[in-house]
Formats: C-alpha cells, structure tokens, sequence
C-alpha cells in the first residue's frame, strides 16, 4: 500500500532548501534549468536557505560549474552509466533517493516531456503533492488569510497554474507535506545573469542503480532533424494560423520575420495539416512563448491558443473576420487580407529600416 | 490479453467555451465530452483488440453522470464499464485520484494500462504515472504510437526535441497522446450493445488496499489556496482596413511608437 498520511512535526522540520531538477539532454543542459536555478535561489533567497541543482546523467560531473554559474550554490551529481539516456525508473530512484537522503523543503521540476513524466513518479514515490506546470511561485502564508481554528503556516510555497486551456487560474499549496514539489513550464521564470567562474559545492551521490522490470529497454533514438532556433527565445515572432491557407504561402511569413530579425510559428490547425512541424506550434499543445511582439497572422484565437501566446508583451493580429477571438487579446488588430497586407508591410519595414 | 484504459468525463472546451456576462467561464452551459488523449487511448485499445481479440474494460472515476462516458466507450467497441463513485472520494487531488485508481486496479485483471497523457480541464499529466507508481509498474508516458510485440509493448515515446522507440514487458502502463490515432466513431450495433451492457459500480468498500487517509479531499496533500477564472487581457484597439496601405500604415506607426523599428 501506497500510503501517505500526514507527516510528523518533527520529520517536517527537517525538510530545509531549494532543491531544482537540472535537466540534461546527451550532456547538454536544458535552457530550463537554468530558469529554475533562477526562480529557485529567489525563493531560496527569501527562506534564508541555498539553491541546490540535482544533476543526474552518465558522465555530467563536467556540467556542474556550469550550473553553478548560473547560480546555483550546490549541486548534487548523481552520475551512472544507467542514466545515460532519459528513461522513467533509473532516474525517479536518482531524483526519488536524492529528496529522502537530504530532505529539501522545495523540489522544482521543468514541466517539459521529461519533466512531467518524472515529477509525477517521484512525487508519489516520496508521498507528497505535485502541482503542474505552474507559471508563478511565491513564499507567503497558508491559508493567505487566517482561519479560525486552522492553524496559518508561514512560509509555504504558492504555487499558481492556469488550468482549463488557461481560463481559470489556481494558486496551491502542500501545507502539511514535505517537499513541496511543482513543475514549472518554461519560459516563464528568469535565469539569472551568467557570472563566469562561479563554482558551486559539487556533492557526488549514487544510490546503486539495479535493473528491473521498471527499466524499459530503448531500442531506437531519434532527434527532430531541425536547425530552426527555438521559437521560445525568439524576440519577435511571426505566426500564421490556418487562414494562411498553404505551406507555400508560409513564405511571405517568413519573409516578414526575416525583415523584423524574428522567427516563423504557427497554431496548432497548422501542425495538424501538415504545413509546418510540431516545434514550432505555439499553445497549448505546444509551446509558451512570451516574446517582445507576436503576431497572429490568419490566427483565430483558440483558448488553446492564446494560452500559449497571451504573455507577449505586444500583439498584433491580422484577420479578415472582424469577430474572430485573436481581436479579444490583441493590442492592436487589422481587420483585413493578409495575402495583401503582409507582403506590403514587410516592404514596408525594410524601408523604415533603410532610412535609419 | 486484457487492457483497461482510464477515462474521464471533462467540459468541452473546443468551439463550445461558454462565457458568463463578467467573462468567467460558464460551465453549467458547456457540453461534456471524453478527454481527447483518452480517447485515443482507448481507440489504441480497440486496435489491439481488433488484431488480437483482446479485451477492453474502460474505467472512470466521477459523479454517477459519468456512466455516460463509459456508454460511449462501449459504444465504441469496449467490452465492459466500471465506474467508481462514491461520496468520500469527492475533491480529489491527483495524488487522492490515482491512489484511489490504483485500488480500483487491483481488484480488476490486466496485462495493459492506458491512460491519456493529461485531461484538458486540468492539464496536469500526473494522474498515469501516480498510477503505475502505485502499482509497482513500468510507466511510458506520451506515447505516439504502440505496437504488441509478445508479452511486451514496443511504444514510440515523444520528447521536446524527437522521441525514443522502448520497450516494456507487460504489465505496464502507457500514457497516450491525442495525436497517436483518429479515434473510430460510435457504431449503431455498438450504441445497441452499450444500452445493454452492464456497467459495474465501485464505491469505497471496493478499492483494494488503499486507506482512507489517502481519499477525497482529505487524502489530497495539495490543497487550494486561491482559485479565480482568469481576468482576461482587455482587447487592445482595432481598425478594419479600408486598404492593405491602410492596415500596413497603421501597424507600422506602431511598430514605431514601440520602438519595435
């Protein structure tokens, strides 16, 4: 049995620190650990404890000064030729044997394709809660406003998601459990400045990996063939929904993107036809992006949709249909053709830029 | 060979979002349907069970109106239905939900679990592999496609940047995604057939070794500090362009204001 039950006072008492899932795919770091080294050491900051990175693969000691540069005050390496490549049991024992060994009071995840496969397994391995993909944390009391005959705990972790498509938001706590685990979506939290030479306090640690019917075996490993930069680090993004009408007609997207110095994306009705690749689809489904402008270009707005792009910082929408939902979130729309208004405004970009 | 898939009821979210005049969202008024990468999984199951005469039980925690989901399930092409209902297990969180899934499980027969890789009203992804944590199984989450090969499943596992072809020995349990198939509609000898199956009902006292302290609202280690519907951001202006010039002269003044060129 699986049990949990409330943990006692003084087991909670032990629980102290920050502790993030560094990441790594084939000994490179992923953008989103250091996002959460970041977010990690200013709640770290406020609690008076360190920012631990818990570095697991097969051969990534060498990352560790990497992450210390980013922040990070510890890093705990678990390092065995079983965790070579991503597979669920060898790396929840790593992550799962890390937490019971040296009891942090926060555990944060990247709410990526691996991420959100580990939190889960480990969250119910060391019995404790785990809130999804949050975009917002904060140490503050809990419950927020007191309650009679409820006793207010003080320094707890907040941890706010949007769910339903992005329509309602939530803000959860795990007050009587320890750690507090959350997987945070990227590209949303704040990595911190580079600081060249920064080291860390590197602990080695293995808790002895042996095979069992939990160790799925790979038998094949394939990486998207794409050299498109990631739409997530884009200043300025160029997206066309299905009112595009073809793949061809991309073209006068990218176009416009290349002028602006941005990037092409896409909706998911996009993906679906076969016009564009999944990791460029923004949404949902896909990815959250939060650039400096995002246009919607033939975009109807879909929940799923703007839930992915609504933190951009402007947006511009093109649309014939003067009632589609894009109009709802954008800061400033056109109704009009797009086939007539984009090329004409990428000419009319280029010249602006030409004048200066 | 037998698979059960875990279903859920969730509001319809696609074309049918309904507001309130104060811009919340209006959930009485929104249709329900079956979670979308449940749906796939279960049309997963029925794959299986076309090539290899397998069996497929569908299961669903919920109110009692989540019968409805199993109905359509078996209309589908599904064997059986069971649905676990009770009163304590009210207010759930994903913890709770799949503690409470895993006792249902074990009083049931399976070689293989599906379950969708997240429901669209909730979007955690947490309840499958809680599950197969539970039952001491091998988990492959985000599953694009699966294949039966023996006593073992061979299942393309999709990351951010690719994916990996694993595989498992059986028992197990697979996350699936949406994009894995084109499920099957209902067929009018399957709706027939659902009108006349038998759904089974599991309350509390069915759930094999799970203790109370891990149910309901109470069992739920994460708790609800502050929920709202979103106050969405206010639409900005809009012009209809008379002409492409127009619409071009208008967003490039922008552009320019923002300092943006």
């Amino acid at each position: 049995m699986n049990k949990m039950g409330a943990m006692n006072a003084e087991e909670y008492a032990k629980y102290k620190g920050v502790y993030v899932f560094a990441q790594q795919v084939d000994n490179v770091i992923s953008g989103i650990s250091f996002e959460l080294i970041g977010e990690g050491k200013r709640l770290a900051e406020q609690l008076g404890v360190d920012v631990t990175a818990v570095l697991i693969g097969s051969d990534v000691k060498g990352l560790a000064d990497e992450l210390a540069e980013y922040g990070a005050d510890k890093v705990i390496v678990v390092d065995d030729p079983e965790l070579k490549n991503y597979r669920t049991e060898p790396y929840a024992h790593a992550l799962a044997s890390v937490i019971n060994e040296y009891k942090p009071e926060i555990v944060l995840v990247g709410a990526t394709a691996i991420g959100r496969d580990l939190g889960p397994t480990v969250s119910a391995r060391v019995k404790t809660g785990l809130t999804a993909d949050c975009t917002l944390l904060e140490i503050a009391d809990f419950p927020i406003n007191p309650i009679p005959g409820q006793e207010q705990k003080h320094n707890q972790l907040l941890m706010t998601r949007p769910a339903f498509g992005g329509n309602t938001i939530a803000t959860i706590a795990c007050p009587d459990n320890r750690p507090q685990m959350a997987t945070v979506r990227p590209g949303v939290m704040q990595k911190l400045e580079k600081k060249p030479g920064a080291k860390a306090e590197v602990i080695e640690f293995n808790p002895g990996f042996t095979p069992d019917n939990k160790y799925v075996e790979i038998l094949e490993i394939s990486k998207a063939v794409s050299d498109i930069k990631d739409i997530m680090d884009a200043k300025i993004l160029v997206s066309g929904g299905r009112g595009v009408g073809s793949a061809e007609n991309f073209k006068i997207l990218e176009d416009l993107a290349e002028a602006l110095g941005g990037q092409v994306s896409c909706s998911r009705a996009v993906v679906d036809s076969g016009w564009m690749p999944r990791d460029l689809q923004v949404g949902q489904t896909g990815k959250t992006v939060r650039p400096n402008v995002y246009f919607a270009i033939g975009i109807s707005g879909a929940i799923q949709h703007v839930a992915g792009m609504e933190e951009s910082d402007i947006i511009v929408a093109i649309n014939k249909d003067e009632d589609a939902p894009i109009f709802d979130v954008a800061d400033y729309g056109v109704v009009g053709d797009l086939n007539k208004i984009v090329p004409q405004l990428t000419e009319a970009i280029k010249a602006q830029m030409a004048s200066k | 060979m037998k698979i059960i898939v875990c279903i859920k009821q969730v509001p319809d979210t696609k074309g049918g979002v309904k507001f309130n005049p104060d811009g919340t969202l209006d959930r009485g008024a929104m249709l329900t349907i079956m979670n979308p990468d449940d749906k796939a999984g279960l049309e997963a199951a029925l794959r299986i069970k076309d090539a290899t005469g397998a069996e497929v039980t569908v299961i669903t925690m919920g109110l009692p109106k989540a019968a409805d989901v199993l109905q359509e399930a078996i209309a589908m092409g599904a064997d059986k239905g069971v649905l676990v209902t009770d009163r304590v297990l009210g207010g759930a969180d994903t913890w709770a939900t799949s503690t409470t899934l895993a006792g249902a499980l074990r009083k049931l027969d399976y070689d293989l679990i599906i379950t969708g890789r997240q429901a669209i009203d909730g979007d955690t992804a947490q309840v499958g592999p809680q599950i197969a944590e539970h039952l001491g199984l091998p988990v492959i989450s985000y599953a694009q496609e699966i294949k039966v090969d023996g006593d073992s499943v061979v299942v393309k596992r999709v990351y951010d940047d690719g994916y990996h072809m694993v595989k498992a020995k059986m028992p197990c349990l697979i996350t699936a995604l949406s994009e894995l198939n084109e499920p099957r509609y209902m067929t009018p000898g399957g709706i027939f057939d659902a009108v006349n199956a038998e759904i089974t009902t599991f309350g509390r006292a069915d759930l094999v070794d799970v203790d109370d302290s891990d149910l309901g609202l109470k069992g739920s280690p994460t708790k609800i500090a502050r929920a709202s519907d979103k106050v969405r951001k206010g639409a900005g202006e809009k012009i209809v362009a008379e002409s492409p010039e127009d619409g071009v002269n208008y967003i490039v003044g922008k552009l320019l204001d923002k300092h943006v060129i």
